[in-house]
């Protein structure tokens, strides 16, 4: 019997709420920089503008009790997994509502309850981490799934490596997924890897390895899905390559001069949420009118998230001694 | 004299120090063609080519080791790493080969090496990118540890660490690389392991380094008011330790007060204390007090992270503590 395809898979239902997901974080994210400005926030702050199709496929093709670990641009994949965005932002904020509670920011968050296991600021750093999380649902012989998100940049750390064999020695029921923008901070991929086919690095660890249009949310679903049916079937870890862009600088004080604006405006086009929108209207799921309430009941969900995070409480003075060692 | 910014005279010992000596190359994340994260290595591509400024791949420990390796085979390489924190990644290559080549091998070989390493907080930055270590790298023998707080003595600090046949880390504050401050033009060297005098007091010593020379120096002004004259001895690194300024200082204000923005618990604020101890005892009128940076991961909220960090007000009630 053929497989079917996502078009097929996927209820009406679910295809709105990927493109509401989607409309979500683009909204957020693009509400940011003026908030920043304002001095709102601080630290670093990575936006995610431009990758939304790879988050939301990932986390629509996983369970609710499945597990998600990933770097430090991962307000987009917090919410995917099913933050609300008040909490995000209120983390963004430095607040006590916060989904870490004001002291992690915008590139640590956490949510034990919908099991995002953080965003970390070390490139690299969080892929064991992925490994022993899979290793201890192995340990349970329970069968949740961990999905592991991080940037090319990370695929030249060692440590990329070593998770990499570990995960496939031990048969892990872990999904690596590569998000590839194309650059690390200011230096291309192919100025900082040898192998520029990035999902081809798996398979000195006979891991498979394939690469998916990172633009079009229902390819990273369809592969992301098939993946993490194997982890959950005992077949070990596969390692996706989605190629992606991120419309913005590296991070908010990044002006991003090493892009043309010839690429830019190439990718633009690629944009996945219109790209999605046009295509859910020709297939005939929605209109337009449909399409465009979900984009306003979005905008006004993120205004109510800037209000929540506004009028929400800084941490007390004592928190910074709290969660440090168990009382 | 030039008024420049400590970022400037920075880049200005680069690339005096490449136009002077050919087995010099840089090397780092993002240091060519986008010029460093922080601009220090501004310019640089464009003068000496890429062979000279190395871009390399995301990769610490890499970066350190093909540093190392090369300063045993005879070159002088600069690494930059984005920031201390990611120095840790390259931890086993600094303090397990760099550290150690010259006297595991019996003075056969040297490493020449510089790594230059921006660190400290006060940006919320959090847990993962805001830390000071130049304590660790202290801890272990065979590194240098040079730390400079004003333009000047960044320029001819990072000169000296370039021509030092040992291997030196040159911590960078990044709340520093804006200073301004008049730079000699040309050949400026400050010795390595020379502390100096930042402000002149006759009452006590603030032993102190980094960001926190002018904490301490705000701390000082604020002293006055109460009629005590601070003296702020600006270390300048820690390896080599210059304690011969400082008990010199003590001989003079007979109480001294140690100033790290890093963790206080094991920290070099301790290490100097217990040189003072064994070395100028004798010339106490009160004990050493120390004030340092919370004993916990940097948090991102801005107030937690304030007062995670000491300031002026805090060094001046540790200071009251002694009269
Ligand atoms: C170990 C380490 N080295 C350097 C950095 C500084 N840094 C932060 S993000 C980044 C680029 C990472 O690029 P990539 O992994 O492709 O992720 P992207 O930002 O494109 O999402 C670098 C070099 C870091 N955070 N950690």
């Amino acid at each position: 019997m053929k497989e079917k395809s996502p078009r097929e898979l996927l209820e009406p239902r679910d295809l709105l709420a990927i493109y509401r997901d989607m409309v979500r974080i683009r909204e957020f994210e693009e509400s940011c920089p003026k908030l920043y400005s304002q001095g709102k926030m601080g630290g670093f702050l990575h936006l995610y503008s431009g990758q939304e199709a790879v988050g939301v496929g990932v986390a629509h093709a996983m369970h609710r009790e499945d597990y998600m670990v990933s770097a430090y641009r991962e307000h987009g994949l917090i919410m995917a997994k099913g933050a609300e965005p008040k909490y995000v932002m209120a983390e963004l904020f430095g607040k006590a509502t916060g989904v870490s509670r004001g002291k992690g920011g915008s590139m640590h968050m956490f949510d034990a309850d919908l099991r995002f296991m953080g965003g970390y600021g070390i490139v690299g750093g969080h892929l064991p981490l992925a490994v022993g999380v899979g290793y201890a649902i192995l340990y349970r012989e329970s069968d949740e799934v961990v999905v592991c998100l991080f940037g090319d940049g990370a695929t030249n750390q060692g440590v990329f490596h070593e998770a990499m064999n570990m995960a496939a020695l031990y048969r892990v029921p872990v999904v690596f997924v590569c998000e590839n923008n194309g650059y690390g901070i200011g230096t291309s991929v192919v100025r900082a890897s040898s192998l520029d086919q990035l999902y081809k690095k798996s398979c000195a660890y006979e891991t498979p390895g394939l690469k998916v249009d990172g633009m079009d949310v229902l390819a990273v679903y369809e592969a992301v899905r098939q993946a993490v049916h194997k982890a959950r079937s005992g077949e070990g870890p596969t390692y996706i390559e989605a190629i992606t862009y991120r419309f913005r600088g590296h991070s908010i004080s990044d002006p991003g001069t090493y892009r043309s604006e010839q690429e830019k405006k190439i990718w633009q086009e690629r944009d996945p949420i219109p790209n999605f929108a046009a295509f859910l209207v020709q297939a005939g799921h929605f209109t337009k009118q449909e399409l465009a309430a979900v984009d306003g009941e979005e905008q006004e969900l993120i205004k109510a998230a800037i209000r929540f995070a506004e009028e929400s409480p800084d941490p007390d003075p004592e928190e910074l001694w709290t969660d440090l060692y168990v009382e | 004299m030039a008024e420049i910014t400590c970022r400037e005279a920075l880049n200005q010992a680069l690339r005096e120090e490449m136009e002077r000596d050919s087995s010099i190359f840089i090397l780092g994340e993002d240091v060519g063609l986008y010029e460093g994260s922080f601009k220090v290595t501004k310019g640089l591509l464009a003068k000496f080519g890429e062979k000279r400024v190395l871009d390399t791949p995301i990769a610490e420990a890499g970066i350190v080791g093909l540093a190392c390796g090369a300063a045993m085979a005879g070159l002088r390489p600069i690494a930059e790493l984005m920031t201390v924190n990611f120095a840790i990644v390259a931890m086993d290559q600094i303090f397990n080969h760099v550290a150690v080549a010259s006297y595991m091998f019996g003075g056969q070989v040297r490493v020449p090496l510089t790594i230059r390493a921006p660190g400290g907080a006060g940006h919320q930055l959090g847990a993962q990118h805001s830390h000071s270590l130049e304590a660790l790298f202290a801890h272990c023998p065979g590194l240098r540890v040079v730390v400079p707080s004003v333009p000047a003595d960044a320029k001819g600090l990072l000169k000296s660490a370039i021509r030092s046949d040992d291997p030196v880390l040159f911590l960078e504050h990044e709340g520093l690389y804006g200073v301004k401050g008049e730079v000699p033009e040309g050949e400026h060297l400050v010795p390595l392991g020379r502390a100096d005098i930042k402000r002149s007091g006759r009452d006590v010593t603030l032993v102190t380094l980094s960001r926190m020379v002018y904490v301490c120096l705000e701390a000082a002004e604020q002293l006055a008011k109460e009629g005590i004259d601070a003296e702020v001895v600006d270390l300048r690194g820690l390896n080599p330790l210059d304690m011969t300024t400082v008990l010199a200082s003590l001989r003079k204000t007979r109480r001294a007060v140690t100033v790290e923005e890093s963790w206080l618990s094991f920290g070099w604020g301790g290490e100097i204390v217990a040189r003072i101890m064994e070395q100028g005892f004798d010339d106490l009128d009160a004990p050493v007090l120390r004030v340092g940076g919370a004993d916990v991961p940097m948090p991102y909220n801005k107030h937690l992270e304030k007062s995670a960090i000491p300031d002026a007000a805090r060094v001046a009630a540790r200071v009251m503590e002694l009269f």
